[in-house]
């Protein structure tokens, strides 16, 4: 490898800001009290748990005793939907989309294995939800909704407040993952007709291993994680303080750069990925382009296989994701361009580049410099198309 | 992210013999798009000696499939065809120093394309044409899996898996697999996992997989112009009758085997689809 990382899979985890490791560091050193104990040492740790809650609410405009800590954004997804079956033990129906994050998907499958019936509802070719099939699935036997408010893969956004609007007047509890979409566009919880939301920390420069559920004041709560009181009895287990301090002051920062990510960020993704579409032969856009994340480019390249194209791209530091079969370690292509009947020819080649704020103008012209080299030579490799 | 060695990451960024031979001799084609990995290796042969005078490769695929093509190419040029054919996919693997065992299966791919541009040279049919597909997601032939088995003392359906793919799509095929292991290394067959206590009574489970018939498979057939009806349920017996563009579609058991993936994902893991 040469020269420097340009690190472009900012959908699958983030650098931790500066600023939050310098927030952070005290409490993984001296101050390593736990929040939850009667003498000043550890007690008046309470303050700075209160602080970060504070500054994650305030991210999405929320009441800080709407926000509940947990380990990560899976966690938040697992215990959202749990609490609501829990909560309405009478009903045995879940409905959620086909292409979820694994965090949800797969609890989904769990759920159904378990006796449940649960709904994975379909959507089309540019991934956008059929609202058809939403609607047909409602039924008095569905104790929740979980639909994510963007795509992890593809950007693409669901219309969590039209959804949210009909499962108001229908009394069902709703659960959004907001995992990519809290830090790169406003989410505003007062304007969303939601009740359960999920983040996780890592996705905005905050570090691994930190996440929260909101929980709108007057939802039932059916705790998931069962141990002591912390987290008013809604989540047990000593938490991981320093971990939240750097989560709060995360969120406080996204805050302020939330104005860049859909300006300078959004600007970047979108020469990076037109200059992509006309110089790779075969190369289109999977997904709806006029409404998703900012940051968020998915292109098919056509005969060429995904794997190849990151290992080629490696060579250059840059870092990037692809949804082909070969690098899911299942042989199974994206579940979640399966989904949308994405062309097998381009599914094996999709490439996701994802950016953050931290992305140069000279990164993008860099990528847009080899780019097309290593989709012509490895076109030239294979037997179909030219 | 996979674990290769120099060897492997040296073929796939800087590949020896890539592209077509003009005029080939004998071409094997193996693979598909929809697979994700496919070859195609040309030849020229000297038809007095039977030595392979040069091999060229084309291949969609990712690292290893790529590597694996280049090293195949590298390692037959110069024999004759028949000291080609001893070549074994493992031969390959060594040739690149080892693969990750889910990439074994490009290693197979190699050897299969050899074979087929082998006997495409002599003018024989292809061995693969037997018609004996065992996995139908990834067209795998038992032949193959007891090949690949035979000479990678293979014992396990999920090592089948990594070597062949064949079983690692819907995995109606997994029960044929390990009869093939079982009939090939003369035990007595894997024993499943005891199945777990259901608890859906059976009427229920009839709803459910009526439930799940209208739900989620019937909108997909018929957006594509076919349809589907539940005939019978008998114990773990679904039989359904496929209408309209399914019946004749050459596809139809790929559709069977899709429906079963998706009543035993959602209903219960013991059922077995059948069509009427
Ligand atoms: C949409 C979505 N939901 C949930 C998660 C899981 O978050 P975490 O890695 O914090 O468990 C991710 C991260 O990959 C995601 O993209």
């Amino acid at each position: 490898m040469t020269g420097k990382t340009i690190y472009l899979d900012n959908n699958a985890t983030t650098a931790v800001a500066p600023e939050v490791l310098e927030e952070m560091l005290p409490y993984l050193k001296d101050a390593y009290g736990n929040p939850s104990s009667m003498h000043t040492f550890g007690g008046r740790l309470h303050k700075k748990l209160d602080e970060a809650r504070e500054r994650v609410a305030a991210l999405i405009h929320a009441e800080p005793e709407e926000i509940v800590f947990t380990s990560c954004g899976t966690e938040s997804d697992n215990t959202a939907i749990m609490s609501a079956l829990e909560s309405w033990p009478t009903r045995r129906h879940v409905v959620t989309t086909r292409v979820e994050h694994p965090a949800v998907l797969n609890f989904g499958k769990h759920l159904a294995r378990k006796g449940y019936r649960v709904t994975f509802l379909p959507v089309d070719s540019l991934g956008r939800l059929d609202l058809d099939a939403f609607h047909a699935a409602l039924d008095e036997d569905v104790a929740v909704v979980s639909i994510m408010y963007a795509n992890n893969e593809t950007g693409v956004f669901f219309p969590v407040e039209l959804l949210g609007q009909t499962l108001r007047t229908r009394d069902i509890v709703f659960h959004t993952d907001t995992v990519q979409a809290v830090g790169k566009i406003p989410i505003d919880v007062r304007r969303l007709p939601v009740d359960m939301v999920s983040i996780s920390g890592h996705k905005l420069h905050a570090p691994k291993g930190v996440g929260a559920l909101y929980v709108r004041k007057g939802t039932r709560f059916s705790p998931y994680i069962i141990g002591g009181h912390q987290e008013h009895s809604r989540r047990g287990g000593t938490e991981n303080l320093a971990s939240i301090i750097g989560f709060g002051k995360a969120c406080e920062l996204a805050g302020h750069h939330l104005h860049q990510e859909q300006t300078e960020v959004a600007a970047l993704r979108d020469r990076l990925e037109s200059e992509l579409v006309r110089d790779c032969p075969g190369a289109a856009v999977i997904g709806d382009t006029s409404r998703r994340l900012p940051n968020t480019s998915n292109i098919g390249f056509e005969f060429v296989e995904g794997e190849a194209i990151l290992l080629r791209l490696d060579e250059y530091g840059i870092c990037a994701s692809s949804g082909s079969a070969c690098t899911s370690g299942s042989l199974e292509p994206s579940h979640v361009l399966r989904a949308m009947g994405v062309p097998f020819t381009r599914m094996h080649g999709s490439v996701r580049l994802s950016l953050s704020r931290y992305t140069t103008e000279a990164e993008i012209d860099q990528v847009i410099g080899v780019f097309p080299g290593i989709i012509r030579e490895l076109r030239a490799l294979s037997p179909y198309g030219r | 992210m996979w674990d290769y060695t120099e060897r492997v990451k040296e073929l796939f960024l800087h590949p020896k013999n890539a592209g077509e031979v003009e005029n080939p001799d004998g071409t094997g084609e193996v693979g598909s798009i929809a697979c994700g990995d496919a070859l195609k290796l040309t030849l020229k042969v000297d038809r007095t000696t039977n030595r392979i005078l040069d091999a060229r490769f084309q291949t969609f695929g990712c690292a290893s499939a790529i590597a694996s093509s280049s090293a195949l190419t590298e390692i037959i040029k110069g024999k004759t065809v028949d000291e080609a054919l001893q070549i074994t996919n493992q031969d390959i693997a060594e040739y690149l120093g080892g693969l990750p065992k889910e990439k074994m299966h490009c290693s197979v791919m190699g050897r299969e394309a050899l074979e087929a541009a082998i006997a495409n040279y002599k003018g024989e049919p292809l061995p693969r044409e037997k018609q004996d597909i065992v996995c139908h997601c990834f067209e795998v032939t038992g032949e193959k899996i007891r090949q690949v088995a035979l000479e990678n003392r293979l014992t396990t359906v999920e090592e089948v898996t990594d070597f062949t793919k064949a079983g690692g799509g819907c995995g109606a095929c997994i029960p044929d697999i390990e009869k093939i292991l079982a009939t090939l290394w003369e035990t007595s067959p894997v024993q499943l996992e005891p199945q777990k206590p259901k608890r859906l009574t059976n009427l229920q489970k009839i709803a459910l997989i009526q439930d799940v018939i209208e739900k989620e498979i019937r909108p997909r057939l018929q957006a594509d112009g076919g349809d589907l009806e539940l005939v019978d349920v008998d114990g773990p017996r679904v039989v359904v009758a496929l209408r309209a563009m399914c019946a004749s579609c050459h596809m139809a058991d790929v559709t069977v085997a899709g429906i079963q993936e998706k009543l035993r994902e959602l209903v219960s893991e013991d059922l077995v689809v059948e069509s009427a």
